[in-house]
């Protein structure tokens, strides 16, 4: 009796709970529907449109004679000669460049951005001006700061290899941006320069929501402030520096109007944008062009995948108990 | 009502439907700079006044890529948002199947301006656009310092490369560090596939490709022309030409720390600006020739006027472009802005080479002036513009030599080349 | 005594170290504003030394071109793309993070996914659709387009920070039986604040400066943002660089981002609780 009764009441619980359940998720779709709706209008399509030119031999000169020649784009042989993208050593070239200057850019961002959001975090005076300093190089618009730094890093009047010969750190000017040696560093340095700030902003916000207790006990208990560091904060803010790190990566594996103003399509420096817009745009190859920034996609894809795993990501997770 | 008022009623209403009719709305993008801009808009106005048409000009990117870039989505998706484009002397064969033929408009106008670049603007028998102004690459010089070292005006490279370092290594001796010989344009970009023209041209090397379409970049004059130019970088021109576009050359050269410079004639004004410290120690020659059989030459630049072939008012817009390329326009645009004319009788008016001695002194160099291969590559241009000014970048900065180089380069043009250009 | 000692070199290291990130972060800034006053040659001059010679240049923004409309347009169309992108985030964030449901993980990886092509590549899509909307040169073609580039972002930051709060909070809510949109606005919003601003200010910034989109969808002077309207700048000749004037406009567009990070870093603050890291 007693039995039959409790089995009864959890059964009516648990079909409570399930009804509360599928509400919820009812309401989770209603709520995702307006971004839903507005990621598939407005990004749908040209998203799907690029994949299919990446398919198609369409040219810029007139794109009513498209047709579709399938996997041409990405190879074919031709007279015994092998052509598309998956030969083409220009666009290897971009895709190792492109790669290198993400993991060393992101890299250097990510220590910087930790470092200033650590000093950002901390009490001083004056604190709210210096945020606003911090910010000054994302804020500036890239278009103007690339062109800035290109004349700052100008070897005959930039003002770097002045500062730098007055104080005695090289004999002669440096041609910063045109040697081949020193244009991918240069880019590099001034994408650390701009997008830092970035960094810092998103780490401090996610230091800004860790509970004070925690650091209350430690200092309490005197573990030392390094150890409480690698110990408490970072593994509690890596979500947040996990987003933070993607995103950069998206972007940097994306990068094109530094890149392009700073060397414009030099080798050197050719990241995989700027090979997709030249020849989307110069080339006025859209079907190639399309192919090649499908196959960028695929290699972001694949490396942000990477990342996920290797950050331990897991997209599925529900909230913390 | 009284009939004098019904018939003023009627005329009113006739005078205001036709006006209506039409009175269209045109869309022109022409200078992009401040002079250039300010003599068109002027210009438009006129027209405005003469037709009773509304012409909005449109002020597009400064960076001639950045403009191809708009013009090309504009055009490649149908759209009249602009009816009037000005064009780079090398667009004509890329954009040519978007452009209105004009030749039904023109009344035989075409055949005052220079045949050069007449043919360049006519694409598959069809005149897409008529020229506004023309330019040339131009060597500038400083007059004082070939006097203080009692040295003449270079007809060779390899003089300019001696006299240069002569001068150079005096210069530097006396305390002026930051002194260089030459300065040009040598960026990976357009301008450095004007520059190596230049130099191959004059050694009689050809133009990269020649009027049928065959590749002929690889022979033994333009290895000699890339070789030379190759040992100027360190010697004579900062490591840094390697990124330098006009207003880097025009920087270095204006300060006081060069003493030649290649560049368009845009800079002969700013060098003579009030705060230049060059100011009246300039002079302007042609391009040296490549060796004692060799030839002087300039790249030819310009731009040009055409219409969209999606236009809603092809009558207008055409009329617009007659309008603004007319031989009283061109005479003003050289007297007022020292734009160098595209109509042959003009360079001999008296008060034009009154404003602009410079004008007339180089005509040669005008007419003679080497097109870029844009014509034979038709669409390919870019393609093609962009191997070559790679491998010069590459030969250049020492990582291959001329003739290896331009053997890679044959064999690249030979892919692009493919099936034809 | 040591103590003392200790926590002077430790607040010594700190300004040291503050002093160097501002440094660094406003130098080029600082030169920025040192060229917009000067003209002509003596742009080319690396001197480091304020001279104020000139404000034509910050005069010349103003007169050679509707630059007072520019800046309004890009307040408007980074407003609204902040605004729009914040709502539908909010809500959508809401959902990915607290709700679980089928399918979350490839949800998540999909909005990604919009974010790894690069803008030139759908730009002539973007392009054709703006034309197919019927608005083309118009704000709103810069702001729809615009919010489809920071709405990925945003949603990923906002679903991160809403995972990491408590489960408790709207455990209690729920059981008083209040509806999700309550639970959204009366729990999560107060608690979200510094993560809103930071994410409205990151997606405000980058709307602001985006030049791609802005550049491609305007026509006349009057629909242009800022960076569009820098870059538009011209010389006098074709090859010349207003060098003065870019700066000018580039000094005259960073102080509102200044002026508006110091408004907001309050808000920023306010998530700051007794025990954050201290020295």
């Amino acid at each position: 009796m007693t039995l039959a009764l409790s089995a009864s009441g959890a059964g009516k619980k648990s079909a409570h709970k399930s009804k509360l359940t599928s509400d919820r998720i009812r309401s989770a779709w209603l709520f995702l529907s307006p971004m839903l709706i507005t990621l598939a209008v407005v990004a749908g399509w040209p998203l799907l449109r690029t994949i299919w030119l990446g398919f198609t031999d369409a040219n810029l000169s007139d794109l009513s004679r498209t047709t579709f020649i399938g996997l041409e784009n990405y190879y074919v042989t031709f007279d015994g000669e092998a052509y598309g993208l998956l030969v083409d050593p220009d666009w290897w070239n971009a895709v190792w460049n492109t790669i290198w200057f993400t993991v060393v850019s992101v890299g250097l961002e990510t220590i910087f951005g930790m470092f200033i959001a650590l000093v950002l975090n901390a009490e001083f005076r004056g604190r709210g001006f210096v945020r606003a300093a911090v910010l000054i190089p994302w804020a500036i618009p890239t278009v103007v700061s690339a062109q800035m730094w290109g004349w700052m890093l100008h070897d005959q009047f930039g003002v770097l290899n002045e500062i730098l010969l007055t104080i005695g750190l090289i004999s002669q000017p440096i041609a910063w941006t045109a040697d081949p040696d020193t244009a991918m560093w240069a880019v590099i340095m001034v994408d650390v320069w701009k997008t830092t700030p970035f960094m810092a902003l998103l780490i401090l916000a996610g230091l800004q929501m860790l509970p004070g207790d925690i650091y209350e006990a430690a200092r309490v208990d005197g573990v030392h402030p390094v150890r409480v560091f690698f110990k408490v904060t970072l593994p509690l803010i890596k979500p947040a520096l996990m987003v933070a790190i993607i995103f950069r990566a998206l972007d940097a594996l994306r990068i094109f109007d530094l890149i392009y103003v700073l060397t414009s399509n030099s080798a050197d420096t050719m990241s995989m944008s700027v090979y997709a817009r030249q020849q989307l745009v110069d080339f006025q190859e859209v079907g190639y062009g399309s192919a090649a920034a499908t196959l960028l996609f695929l290699i972001v894809a694949v490396m942000t995948t990477i990342t996920l795993m290797a950050g331990n990501v897991k997209l599925s997770e529900g909230p913390q108990s | 009502m009284t009939l004098r008022q019904t018939l003023l009623a009627t005329a009113v209403l006739s005078f205001a439907s036709f006006g209506s009719a039409a009175a269209v709305e045109l869309n022109i993008s022409c200078g992009t700079v401040g002079k250039g801009q300010e003599l068109c808009k002027e210009a438009v106005a006129e027209w405005e006044a003469k037709t009773g048409h509304t012409v909005n000009v449109i002020s597009v990117p400064t960076s001639t890529t950045d403009q191809l870039a708009l013009y090309q989505q504009i055009l490649g998706s149908g759209s009249d948002d602009i009816d009037v484009f000005e064009v780079d002397v090398i667009w004509p064969g890329i954009l040519g199947s978007h452009l209105l033929d004009l030749s039904p408009y023109t009344n035989g106008a075409e055949e005052d301006h220079f045949d050069a670049i007449i043919e360049n603007n006519t694409y598959q028998g069809k005149l897409v656009a008529m020229p506004s102004y023309t330019d040339a690459g131009l060597l500038y010089y400083r007059k004082d310092l070939l006097e203080k070292y009692d040295l003449p005006e270079p007809t060779t490279w390899q003089e300019l490369a001696d006299t240069a370092k002569t001068i150079q290594d005096a210069e530097r001796e006396a305390g002026n560090e930051k002194m260089w010989g030459f300065v040009y344009q040598a960026k990976a970009y357009e301008g450095l596939t004007c520059d190596a023209l230049e130099w191959i041209d004059s050694f009689n090397g050809g133009s990269i490709v020649n009027a049928e379409g065959d590749i002929t970049v690889n022979n033994p004059n333009a290895v000699e022309a890339l070789d030379l130019a190759a040992t100027w970088i360190g010697t004579i021109a900062p490591e840094g030409v390697l990124n330098y576009q006009e207003e880097d050359s025009r920087g270095v050269f204006q300060s006081g720390n060069a003493v030649f410079m290649r560049n368009w004639p845009y800079a002969w004004a700013l060098s003579q600006s009030e705060d230049s410290p060059v100011k009246g120690k300039v002079g302007v020659m042609a391009l040296p020739k490549g060796g004692e059989d060799g030839k002087q030459t300039g790249a030819l630049g310009g731009w040009q006027l055409a219409v969209s072939k999606y236009t809603k008012n092809p009558e207008e817009a055409a009329d617009l472009v007659m309008w603004l390329t007319r031989k009283d326009e061109q005479k003003r645009r050289a007297i007022e802005g020292s734009y160098n004319p595209t109509i042959v009788s003009l360079y001999d008016d008296p008060e034009i080479l009154e404003a602009a001695p410079f004008i007339g002194q180089l005509q040669d160099t005008f007419s003679n002036a080497v097109a870029r291969p844009s014509r034979a590559t038709g669409a390919n241009y870019n393609k093609v513009s962009n191997a070559f000014y790679n491998t010069v970048h590459e030969i250049l900065s020492g990582k291959t030599d001329a003739e290896a180089g331009l053997a890679d380069l044959e064999r690249d043009l030979k892919r692009i080349k493919r099936r034809g250009w | 005594m040591t103590q003392t000692m200790k926590r002077r070199i430790q607040t010594g290291v700190l300004y040291a170290l503050i002093l160097c990130v501002v440094v660094l972060s406003i130098f080029p800034f600082y030169y920025a504003v040192l060229s917009s006053f000067r003209s002509g040659t003596e742009l080319f001059s690396s001197s480091l030394v304020p001279d104020f010679s000139t404000i034509d240049n910050y005069i010349g923004i103003f007169t050679a071109q509707p630059f007072g409309t520019n800046i309004l347009n890009s307040i408007i169309v980074a407003t609204s793309v902040v605004v729009l992108s914040l709502f539908i985030a909010v809500t959508a964030s809401y959902a990915l993070a607290r709700i679980s449901f089928r399918g979350r993980g490839l949800l998540l990886m999909t909005i990604l996914s919009v974010s790894m092509f690069p803008q030139v590549a759908i730009l002539s899509g973007m392009f054709e659709l703006i034309r197919a909307l019927g608005v083309y040169n118009s704000l709103p073609g810069l702001i729809i387009p615009n919010t489809v580039l920071t709405l990925p972002f945003t949603v990923w930051v906002l679903t991160t920070f809403m995972r990491e709060l408590p489960k408790e909070l709207e455990e209690a809510a729920l059981v008083d039986g209040a509806s999700s949109w309550t639970i959204v606005r009366r729990v999560f919003l107060p608690l979200m604040w510094p993560a809103l601003v930071t994410t409205g200010l990151l997606a405000f910034i980058a709307a602001w400066n985006e030049f791609l989109f802005a550049l491609t969808f305007t026509l006349s002077n009057d629909v242009r943002t800022v960076p569009v309207a820098i870059a538009l700048m011209s010389g006098a000749s074709e090859f010349e660089l207003p060098w003065g004037r870019i700066m000018a406009a580039s000094v005259v567009v960073t102080v509102p981002i200044v002026v508006l990070v110091l408004v907001f870093q309050r808000k920023i603050v306010a998530g700051l609780t007794a025990g954050a890291v201290k020295g």
